[in-house]
């Protein structure tokens, strides 16, 4: 008997205890739950419906099928803009890399007032990108900007550096090398852990310190370094505040990277439907890398477990 | 380093000693002093840009243009920073003030309502939880822009074009799933005993939330915040596409329409001005914060930029 009373009992108050909870976990999580709807699933699949249509905002959107996403593989400046940033990612992608790697194993030897060093060079990268730009177009200035000036003391002929269709992405190239303050700090981390018994294990089978840092240090970063390659690449290929600020997109659409072209598409000559579907391809780029980083970095990288 | 290197440098070693320290120590230090020297320079060429924008922002406008260029201004004009704020049509105090809304609305609606979401993932049990958690960790990983045009279209339906709205609203329904994620793991670290003497007491969810366990995850909270101050006051795009009128404009919509305003081109004194104003708050939080920086990188990645 008393194991029956005891059993109903244990049903009983739970069941509405257990209800009480589901209602509160919904409730807690009502703001994404509805955020999600609504700022992220019906925009993706409206932005999917608009990819078919053409429409500028004030006649009725008309159903046009798969002229714009032709457009996107045809037009010239969608095209040119791939292309701008394509070149602009897997230029500036290695050596951002070389140079945060480099940096992050100079700031992890025992040099005096180290931290003071990691601030500084992590610094760039938090300076708003608006303000930044604003800097370094005149940086950039073929007359009064500081580059040419700083060339000059070594004999170096002054640039049009942003004036020049060949110039202007190689100075947005040079520019990013600024901002590599986040690899740095991924790469430092990563650093810090690999452990000491290992490197003292290659010291101690004769190894300097080349051979450490191909044979040891670099293996058990490649995951870092992947990780950070396809962050940068993907961040690269959504590169915007620079473009419109510094160029515009020029001279001669030489700066004209993808989201300036959608933006221009969408919010200058409201294309909605072709700026969608032109975002369409950005995003598969961008999902592509991330796919791909998730897999491959699964296969070939080193992961300590 | 080669074999014979070694065994030399390990010969002398014995007998020779400098200043206290022996030849192989004295040869490692001068590997250091050396990457100190070359650390020191490189970190000046990366802080440049910045020093010349702040040195600039105090130039006579004669001086900005002088040939060769002038890094420390001879008197340094401080009422350029006075002049910013009484520019002719271009109410500085008032972007100022806008990005200030933005920015606070926008940071508090991200801490609370990601808290939120992140305490039910973390802690309470529903149905379709995991699905649920299974799409915010997918929507991680999702570029903006897909979201750019579709997004424009549901603000405008709703009549929110040229207020801030658009800017603040959105994120208190937890908008940025990195954030919820950081948050949800953080709460999994705190002992769940604390909470059920709590609960035992009759206290509510919400209670416990913000009784409990918030004062408990003051890093991850801070790191949020920090980020989404960043996100927020960083902004460009989301305000370049909502905000008309320049009654509503922040910071960064200023600075540009600054940049690209032909009657102002001339007077760089003023735009390194704003700009120095711009940077001096993130200089500030960064100053204070740093280690939710550096944390809130390691953990994520995305930091920065």
């Amino acid at each position: 008997m008393s194991t029956i009373t005891l059993f109903k009992k244990r049903i009983k108050t739970p069941s509405r205890l257990v209800w009480r909870e589901w209602l509160q976990g919904f409730l807690f999580a009502s703001p994404f739950i509805i955020g999600f709807i609504v700022f992220t699933a019906f925009p993706m699949v409206y932005s999917i419906w608009m990819s078919f249509h053409k429409w500028n905002l004030i006649s009725p959107p008309q159903y046009v099928g798969l002229k714009n996403i032709i457009k996107v593989f045809t037009d010239d400046l969608a095209l040119k803009s791939l292309g701008n940033s394509a070149y602009y990612s897997f230029i500036a992608v290695p050596f951002q890399l070389v140079i945060s790697f480099g940096l992050a194993l100079a700031l992890t030897q025992p040099i005096k007032l180290r931290d003071m060093y990691r601030s500084g060079f992590y610094l760039p990268i938090i300076i708003p990108l608006v303000a930044w730009s604003v800097v370094w177009q005149r940086v950039l200035h073929p007359e009064f900007g500081i580059l040419n000036e700083i060339l000059g003391w070594f004999g170096i002929p002054a640039q049009p550096w942003l004036f020049d269709p060949k110039l202007a992405k190689p100075a947005f190239i040079f520019m990013s090398f600024w901002m590599i303050g986040r690899q740095m700090v991924i790469f430092i981390a990563g650093l810090t852990n690999i452990p000491d018994s290992l490197l003292e294990a290659a010291s101690i089978d004769g190894a300097g310190w080349w051979k450490k840092l191909t044979h040891v240090i670099i293996p058990l970063m490649t995951p870092l370094i992947f990780y950070n390659m396809v962050i940068a690449i993907v961040n690269s290929f959504q590169t915007f505040i620079p473009s419109k600020i510094m160029t515009d997109g020029g001279p001669e659409n030489s700066t004209l990277f993808v989201v300036l072209n959608i933006w221009r598409q969408g919010f200058q000559f409201y294309n909605m439907g072709y700026a969608s579907a032109l975002a369409w391809e950005l995003f598969i780029i961008v999902i592509g890398f991330t796919i791909a980083q998730f897999y491959i970095s699964r296969k070939w990288v080193y992961y300590e477990s | 380093m080669s074999l014979t290197d070694q065994k030399s440098s390990l010969k002398l070693s014995k007998k020779t000693v400098l200043f206290g320290m022996t030849r192989k120590e004295l040869k490692s230090k001068g590997g250091l002093v050396l990457l100190q020297i070359f650390l020191t320079l490189l970190l000046i060429t990366f802080l440049v840009p910045a020093l010349w924008m702040v040195s600039s922002s105090l130039k006579a406008s004669t001086e900005v243009f002088a040939h060769p260029i002038v890094w420390i201004p001879k008197d340094p004009q401080w009422s350029n920073y006075l002049k910013v704020f009484q520019l002719p049509g271009m109410p500085f105090a008032t972007f100022i003030k806008n990005t200030f809304i933005v920015v606070t609305i926008a940071v508090t609606g991200t801490v609370i309502s990601s808290a939120l979401v992140a305490y039910s993932f973390a802690r309470l049990r529903w149905p379709s939880r995991d699905v649920w958690f299974a799409i915010l960790v997918a929507t991680m990983m999702l570029p903006d822009v897909i979201m750019l045009i579709p997004r424009f279209i549901i603000f405008r339906n709703l009549g929110w074009l040229d207020t801030l709205l658009p800017l603040t609203v959105p994120y208190w329904f937890a908008l940025t799933p990195l954030y919820v994620f950081l948050m949800r793991q953080f709460f999994k670290t705190i002992p769940v005993e604390l909470e059920e003497a709590a609960l035992i007491d009759g206290a509510s969810r919400l209670r416990i939330l913000f009784q409990v366990v918030l004062p408990l995850s003051k890093p991850v909270i801070a790191t949020v915040a920090v980020f989404a101050f960043l996100q927020h006051y960083n902004d460009y795009l989301n305000p370049l596409i909502y905000i008309n009128s320049m009654k509503n404009w922040t910071l960064p919509l200023g600075i540009a329409a600054l940049n690209a305003d032909e009657s102002f081109r001339a007077t760089w004194e003023m735009l390194f001005a704003a700009s120095t104003v711009m940077v001096i708050p993130v200089i500030l939080l960064f100053i204070i914060a740093q280690r939710y920086f550096v944390q809130g990188i390691t953990m994520t990645g995305f930091g920065g930029r």
